[in-house]
């Protein structure tokens, strides 16, 4: 039996009207990996937050036991002092500072009225290196990639000595091959005895690297599973995330009849906005029919939102060729999204905070954004109108909400999800291009979102799906394209496609830019 | 559990803070701070705050951009103002001028802030000192008066500029209270048919008694200015272009497809872009309009102050921006009512005057306008950080 590193006893923590975390219990074994899983808002990051001394010692009850001793920590200082040190799930770098800088940004080397750079870089490097980095620590963070960034994270937590270094959701912004090296990369780091928390939504990495799971529902911990072996099944881990057998992943979409190609894209060439000479999406063809689901996997940065929003009214990029013809006929957009709307054409974006919602809004302002001309004359708002609409989405999507005054952003993850498709399907579009439509969001509001594509197709809509889980692609799909390293490198009838296959055809293609 | 009080003392925080400074100026002053002739006055000499804070409200909105220019161009219009109306020209077309002129001036600005993407506070520096200037040199250095009587009368100048009495009643001004109780008749009759209208089509009409609570103090403010206003010598002209200008923004803010997207701009400019908004459009209407409103704050002083003078109207774009601010506005953008500004330029409109009649230096006025404005902005700050 190994020793107990840490020990979370009885946590409860109350927030003015809720109880966040009640009587939680937590223990990690010194150099294990262990995962925290649970649905959105079940209380993961709340835990981890009074770990870290966020929520100070006293704002809530319970003990934390690190080490054998009770802690109580008052500030994040207190807690990395410790050794205990969090990787947030929003990357906190400054873009424009070096490597070097952000690591020991607020943890300086030499005195505080004069730097040691010399000392700052060398060390700098030494941990970049044990990340698996070969840049400089001198280079601009801006000027590396989100998975390079995630690493700089990492080893800026390295630098600040850490014992138990936890990691809220680092992948979920990374491709496939990167979020496989991360996680190998802790594996090695388990190996040097390095003790880890790691909290996820793909569980498939979950059982991959953990040795024990705590499933979190409700603000209470459920059961610590032991996956020792790594071959846990993940409906085991599902079913304890949402207290019953999820029978079905994916709903099936029947008797949807597949009419005539609607939207077709040949020889679509963009390059990059700031960059010309960059090609990003190069000579893609694609086709879409009525009350079809088609499917564009590929990794992360193989080009497939720079496609979709390329092709919604050339919001990104400098179109290089290509043609777009709708219903036969070829259509000439202009550099606007308002005219890809006008010719009903939707672009549900992947980055629902950055480029969908009106976080500061209400839910009826942001279900009537996109199409606001139909609901008012002469520009004045039919409030009344609006007020309707939006509470007929809301029942539609089942978006779970007081009152669609509400600000969206207080909702959850799922709920913001269903009100950025509210919005786009209220812009009455035939043809929808959803990009990760299921990005960060649990479980079960995931199958309402897949029931809502289902019923979208049904009603003779076209829609793409744009996404990174294979699963996902393989059930919701007719029709599977697959991209990579901004090219089409496959296509595939969802009846065909496995996910050998899929990666096989994305090897094959080679990499390379 | 939520606290029904604390709810309301956030929601209507500035609006307490008004009643308070009130009833400390009522005190400190033995009541002389709501004589009718002290009401009138700050109705008068504060006309400028509300109409710019309108078109100022607009710019804060689209991702809190001001502009700086403002004082300039209120200058400047009203210089062009003087001069046009010394060489007789027409009174209508002289404010039709004047107007444009500002527009102008707001579209130059608008451009480059929209198209070019010159930072505002940078594009609205350079206008600042432009407009100087070319005030200076429009008028040569010189003050130049205005003598149109009717031009002074209309805008709220001179010594009777105010709406006449029809009844000619001694003593109390009818006409003042008869338009007072027609605000509030087509008050009540607004919210009478929004309720129907919503019970009509089966919609939830929220807090009825809230809603009837707020018409009857707002009915009770309105019927009480009136008859301040009635002892003394009715509605100052400047008054009715000061409730058009509210009334015409606060309509376009809450029911028109434009008022909503200088909100989503400033929410999220990337999103409303990507809704098939024309952001740039957005940006550029925010301050050509703003232009405008410097036209017709100029229009409005020029009339109240008799001349021009190429120092008039300095410090202007502060007053406006404050009274923003202390009226709720986010200082990044999408956040904001033109109702909150009506009380942020009350409640310095009202702190002002009761300080000179308490008879503090003009030197002390200023560092309070300045703590008021951060204790406003703190409130705000502060109210976010514990819904969070």
């Amino acid at each position: 039996m190994a020793k107990i590193l840490l020990e979370m006893k009885n946590i409860t923590k109350t927030f003015p009207g809720v109880k966040a975390l009640d009587n939680v219990n937590l223990k990690v074994e010194e150099g294990e990996i262990h995962a925290l899983v649970g649905e959105n808002g079940a209380g993961k990051s709340t835990l981890m937050n009074v770990l870290s001394g966020i929520y100070p010692y006293g704002t809530y009850e319970g003990d934390i036991i690190y080490n054998g001793e009770v802690c109580k920590f008052n500030t994040i200082k207190d807690s990395e002092g410790k050794g205990i040190v969090i990787i947030h799930q929003e990357l906190a770098l400054v873009p424009e500072m070096s490597i070097g800088e952000n690591m020991y940004l607020g943890n300086e080397r030499g005195r505080k009225a004069a730097i040691d750079w010399n000392t700052t870089y060398a060390e700098a490097d030494k941990y970049l290196k044990m990340v698996g980095l070969s840049e400089s620590s001198k280079v601009l963070v801006k000027e590396i990639g989100t998975g390079k960034q995630q690493l700089v994270e990492i080893a800026k937590a390295l630098a600040k000595k850490a014992k138990l270094l936890i990691l809220d959701e680092p992948t979920s912004s990374l491709n496939e091959e990167d979020s496989r090296a991360l996680l190998d990369l802790m594996l090695g780091f388990k190996k040097q005895g390095m003790t880890m928390i790691i909290i996820t939504h793909k569980l498939n990495e979950v059982s991959y690297v953990a040795d024990k799971i705590t499933v979190v529902r409700d603000g209470s911990t459920i059961e610590t599973i032991d996956n020792a072996n790594h071959d846990i099944d993940e409906d085991r881990i599902i079913k304890g995330m949402v207290g019953r057998e999820l029978t079905n992943r994916f709903p099936k979409r029947e008797g949807v009849k597949i009419g005539d190609i609607n939207l077709e894209v040949e020889h679509w060439t963009v390059r990059h906005p700031l960059y010309p000479e960059r090609t990003v999406v190069n000579d893609v063809s694609i086709n879409v029919r009525k009350g079809e689901v088609v499917g564009i996997y590929g990794l992360m940065g193989a080009g497939r939102t720079e496609l979709a929003m390329s092709i919604f009214g050339q919001s990104y990029g400098i179109l290089a060729g290509g043609t777009l013809k709708i219903d036969g006929k070829e259509v000439k957009l202009k550099k606007s999204p308002t005219d890809a709307i006008k010719h009903k054409i939707a672009y549900v974006t992947e980055d629902r905070k950055g480029n969908g919602l009106i976080l500061s809004q209400s839910i009826k302002v942001n279900t009537s954004l996109a199409n606001l001309d139909s609901l008012a004359s002469h520009m004045v708002i039919d409030k009344d109108k609006e007020y309707q609409v939006a509470e007929e989405y809301r029942d539609k999507l089942k978006t779970k909400t007081p009152t669609v005054e509400q600000l969206v952003g207080n909702l959850s993850g799922g709920n913001q999800q269903k009100v950025l498709l509210a919005k786009w399907m209220f812009a009455e579009p035939d043809i929808l291009i959803l990009d990760e439509p299921t990005r960060g969001i649990d479980v079960g509001a995931k199958y309402e979102i897949y029931c809502i594509i289902n019923d979208l197709a049904a009603a003779g809509k076209s829609v793409i799906m744009i996404s990174s889980e294979l699963p996902e692609v393989l059930a919701m799909s007719d029709r599977i394209y697959i991209m990579n390293a901004s090219r089409m490198v496959g296509e595939m009838k969802a009846s065909e496609a496995t996910q050998e296959n899929i990666m096989a055809t994305i090897l094959k293609s080679g990499r390379g830019d | 559990m939520k606290n029904p009080a604390v709810d309301f003392i956030k929601k209507y925080t500035m609006v307490i803070a008004l009643v308070l400074v009130i009833v400390f100026f009522s005190i400190s002053t033995g009541g002389k701070i709501l004589l009718p002739q002290n009401i009138n006055n700050l109705i008068s000499q504060n006309g400028y705050v509300f109409v710019l804070a309108a078109g100022m409200l607009l710019c804060i909105l689209t991702g809190g951009n001001i502009d700086l220019s403002v004082g300039s161009v209120v200058c400047f219009t009203m210089g062009i103002g003087a001069l046009l109306l010394k060489a007789k020209l027409p009174l209508v077309l002289t404010v039709l001028i004047m107007l444009v002129v500002g527009l102008c001036v707001g579209m130059f600005q608008g451009f480059w802030i929209a198209w070019i993407s010159v930072p505002p506070f940078i594009a609205t520096l350079a206008g600042m000192y432009a407009f100087r200037g070319l005030s200076n040199v429009i008028l040569g250095g010189y003050s130049v008066g205005v003598d149109n009587e009717a031009y002074l009368r209309i805008f709220g100048g001179g010594a009777d500029c105010y709406i006449p009495d029809f009844f000619k009643n001694e003593g109390l001004n009818l006409t003042c209270m008869a338009l007072g109780v027609i605000a509030v008749a087509v008050m009540v009759i607004l919210a009478l048919r929004g309720q129907m209208i919503r019970k009509k089509m089966g919609i939830a009409t929220g807090n009825l008694a809230g809603e009837w609570i707020r018409t009857i103090i707002l009915s009770a403010l309105v019927l009480w200015i009136a008859y301040k206003l009635a002892q003394y010598k009715g509605i100052p002209s400047v008054l009715l272009w000061i409730a058009l200008v509210l009334l015409i923004y606060g309509y376009i803010t809450k029911n028109t497809a434009i008022g909503r997207y200088f909100y989503a701009v400033g929410g999220n400019e990337k999103a409303t872009r990507l809704s098939g908004v024309n952001t740039k459009l957005v940006y550029f209407l925010a301050y050509a309009n703003m232009g405008l409103l410097a036209g017709f704050a100029g229009t409005l002083m020029l009339a109240r102050a008799g001349h021009a003078e190429p120092t008039y109207g300095v410090g202007y774009e502060m007053d406006a921006i404050a009274a923003c601010f202390i009226g709720g506005a986010s200082a990044y953008g999408g956040v904001g009512k033109i109702t909150g500004i009506m009380i942020g330029a009350a409640l310095m409109g009202v702190i002002n005057q009761g300080m000179s009649i308490m008879g503090i230096s003009a030197n002390y006025q200023s560092a309070v306008k300045g703590i008021v404005l951060l204790v406003a902005v703190l409130v705000d700050v502060l109210s976010k950080k514990e819904n969070a």
